[in-house]
């Protein structure tokens, strides 16, 4: 067995705590408990376990304004996670960021990203930093088929290659920037290939499939704690959801999400393979099933039971110029 | 607000005024084309064409009328959008692009303040720069620090600039319409909170000469200048201190740059009292601009220190309730003009 049981139920665990929690935040939405924009990551989530679960709490990651499954994957803690999107004063950010600002310092999770772009150039400066200080972390950004053709994108990939920075650029090509296909908005026929024209290792892998995922992931952050640079991921997936929870999705093809969800879902994927491999049982997954269900309606019940911000000491606090 | 329309006309939102004035400038100058991210959506997939129109859906039924030639979607690329706008412009096209969050300048400002601001005065007079921006500003939304700026005074301290910030859909059009017809760089700001407010609008297309303030309540004891949605707010202020007999004088100036100093002043005579409502930040902002303004060239009129309500000197905060405190209240209003009242 080429992975133990452990690190499988693990993987699987994170993926379907991601899953079970963008469906509430979904759910919590539509009931009005959530403010604001929120993007949702499901369909998504092997790239995010895939990517992180090899990662260190000093390793770093930078995410994008569909950030939940990363946060998650980096090890946020989900009821932090669920009052800072429900806007409480415990939340991880003490309700001042919401979902696209989610950040974590402690666990190597420094900021989801509501500008398009905005995540890579930081995380150069997080392998910078590293390289500097001889830490040997590695800084992992991720990014949407979107971003791949955003100016701070595109000069942050050959940055890193001039200054040979320990830094996986992840990108996640899920067919759509917000409602435009990456197919039009990508002028390239591979992204991968594209991003291998800047002078780094760069390969395509299917993103649904967690364990080709992983595989990348490992030879690339390998690569890049080695000192050998950067290193690009072009993982193709599915967003089951909107670009935005109330997105009408008319771009979509007719039955596209519905066979996407048959066909094409990341989780299903991996539970196909460990059961037909007879690496877990399906008893064994289920039973995380529960305890997922039950941790995410914990942190719904402490999220609506979290205490407003008090705008007399909150609404000016971290202000470091006061007028 | 009365606006004086004759011949035929509609109730529309402010998003629809918007919609009407790009139609009918498309449909009367074929040097006028749309581009931006999602402003039709649906580019390369598989289902609807035009599934958004921008995502507050202002641009909606553009492409379907003009083809995707002159509504053109882009990649999410602002520093390209906005440079390939000023250099259309330069190049006998009337771009009209789009910034689906003003807070975007950020990625693209080199492009506005260094390239289409600079063209026409740097190049001696032989360039000419006929584009708008498009972009969408304020809080109200839960929309993050990243998605609720009030950055107008940003580009308002730029020369080379003009900027434009409609409070109703009647202004929206008609300023719109200016904007598309001016030769030089326009920012256009849409407040986000204000797309579905109404007012009759023309049918017909209009233009509303840029600098010309309006004055949607007149009054004789304070002057308040508002800017943006907080005209709205500056009018319920007004409403409610009438009823204690107290008269307000509120100034919407339309356009901050450029800017309708003589009726603020002219106001100010009058009154000797101002208060002025603004969403941005206090410090060097365009609610500092109009008070110093006022304090050089009104001093004498002034009959108390002049008061600014605006946001705190902070990002714009995600949670609700510190979003509701930190934009500019009614009551913060109405305190203010008690206080130069001395009342």
């Amino acid at each position: 067995m080429p992975y133990d049981s452990a690190f499988l139920l693990r993987a699987y665990r994170t993926m379907k705590t991601i899953r079970i929690f963008e469906e509430r935040c979904i759910k919590e939405f539509e009931a009005g408990n959530v403010p604001g924009f929120v993007h949702a990551s499901n369909g998504q989530e092997s790239i995010a376990v895939a990517s992180c679960i090899d990662l260190s709490d000093t390793d770093i990651i930078g995410s994008t304004h569909r950030g939940h499954g990363h946060s998650i994957a980096k090890g946020c803690d989900v009821i932090g996670m669920m009052k800072e999107i429900m806007g409480k004063a415990t939340g991880l950010c003490k309700g001042k960021g919401g979902s696209m600002h989610i950040a974590d310092f402690d666990k190597g999770m420094i900021g989801a990203n509501a500008i398009v772009g905005g995540g890579q150039p930081l995380c150069n400066g997080a392998a910078l930093a590293s390289k500097t200080l001889g830490t040997k972390d590695i800084a992992m950004s991720f990014g949407g088929d979107g971003s791949a053709n955003q100016g701070t994108v595109l000069e942050s990939l050959n940055f890193a290659v001039v200054l040979k920075l320990p830094h996986v650029f992840m990108f996640e090509n899920n067919g759509y920037g917000e409602g435009t296909g990456a197919n039009y908005a990508l002028g390239c026929d591979s992204l991968a290939d594209r991003n291998r024209a800047f002078g780094m290792p760069s390969e395509y892998v299917d993103g649904t499939d967690f364990f080709a995922t992983y595989e990348v992931c490992k030879r690339a952050i390998a690569h890049a704690r080695d000192g050998k640079g950067p290193f690009a991921i072009e993982a193709e997936t599915v967003r089951f959801d909107g670009h935005f929870i109330g997105d009408p999705q008319l771009y979509r093809g007719k039955d596209e999400i519905k066979l996407a969800k048959k066909n094409r879902d990341c989780i299903k994927i991996f539970r196909d393979r460990v059961i037909k491999e007879g690496w877990l049982k399906a008893e064994e997954m289920d039973a995380i099933d529960t305890e997922v269900i039950a941790l995410i309606e914990t942190a719904v019940k402490e999220g609506l039971a979290a205490p407003n911000p008090d705008p007399e000491t909150d609404l000016m606090a971290d202000v470091y110029c006061s007028y | 607000m009365t606006n004086k329309i004759k011949g035929p006309s509609s109730i529309k939102t402010y998003r629809e005024a918007i919609n009407d004035a790009l139609r009918q400038e498309m449909r009367r100058d074929p040097r006028v084309i749309v581009l931006g991210e999602e402003v039709s959506g649906g580019a390369g997939c598989e289902g609807q064409d035009d599934a958004y129109g921008g995502v507050f859906g202002v641009t909606k039924g553009l492409m379907p009328e003009f083809g995707r030639e002159r509504v053109i979607d882009t990649p999410i690329s602002e520093s390209a959008i906005i440079g390939a706008a000023a250099g259309a412009a330069n190049n006998g096209l009337r771009p009209v692009a789009e910034l689906m969050f003003f807070d975007f300048i950020g990625v693209c400002f080199d492009q506005i303040f260094n390239q289409a601001a600079k063209f026409r005065y740097m190049f001696g007079g032989k360039s000419r720069t006929p584009m708008v921006i498009r972009g969408t500003v304020g809080a109200g939304w839960r929309a993050g620090a990243q998605h609720s700026s009030m950055l107008h005074p940003v580009v308002t301290h730029i020369p080379g600039l003009k900027v434009v910030m409609p409070s109703n859909a009647y202004d929206a059009k008609g300023l719109l319409i200016q904007a598309i017809r001016d030769d030089d760089p326009v920012l256009f700001l849409e407040h986000k909170i204000m797309y579905d407010l109404k007012c009759e609008v023309p049918d017909e297309a209009y233009a509303i000469p840029f600098g010309e303030a309006a004055f949607p309540r007149e009054g004789t004891d304070v002057t308040i200048v508002a800017i943006s949605n907080m005209v709205h707010r500056a009018i319920q202020a007004a409403d409610e201190l009438a009823k204690e007999g107290i008269s307000c004088d509120v100034i919407d100036p339309r356009t901050v740059s450029p800017l309708d100093e003589e009726s603020i002043l002219e106001s100010v005579e009058i009154t000797g009292r101002l208060v002025i409502v603004d969403e941005a930040h206090e410090r060097c902002s365009l609610a500092a601009d109009i008070s110093s303004i006022v304090a050089e060239k009104g001093f004498s009129s002034l009959r108390a220190p002049i008061r600014k309500v605006t946001a705190p000197h902070a990002p714009v905060p995600f949670s609700p309730v510190l979003e509701d405190a930190y934009v500019p209240s009614v009551e913060r209003i109405i305190r203010a003009v008690k206080d130069v009242l001395g009342a």
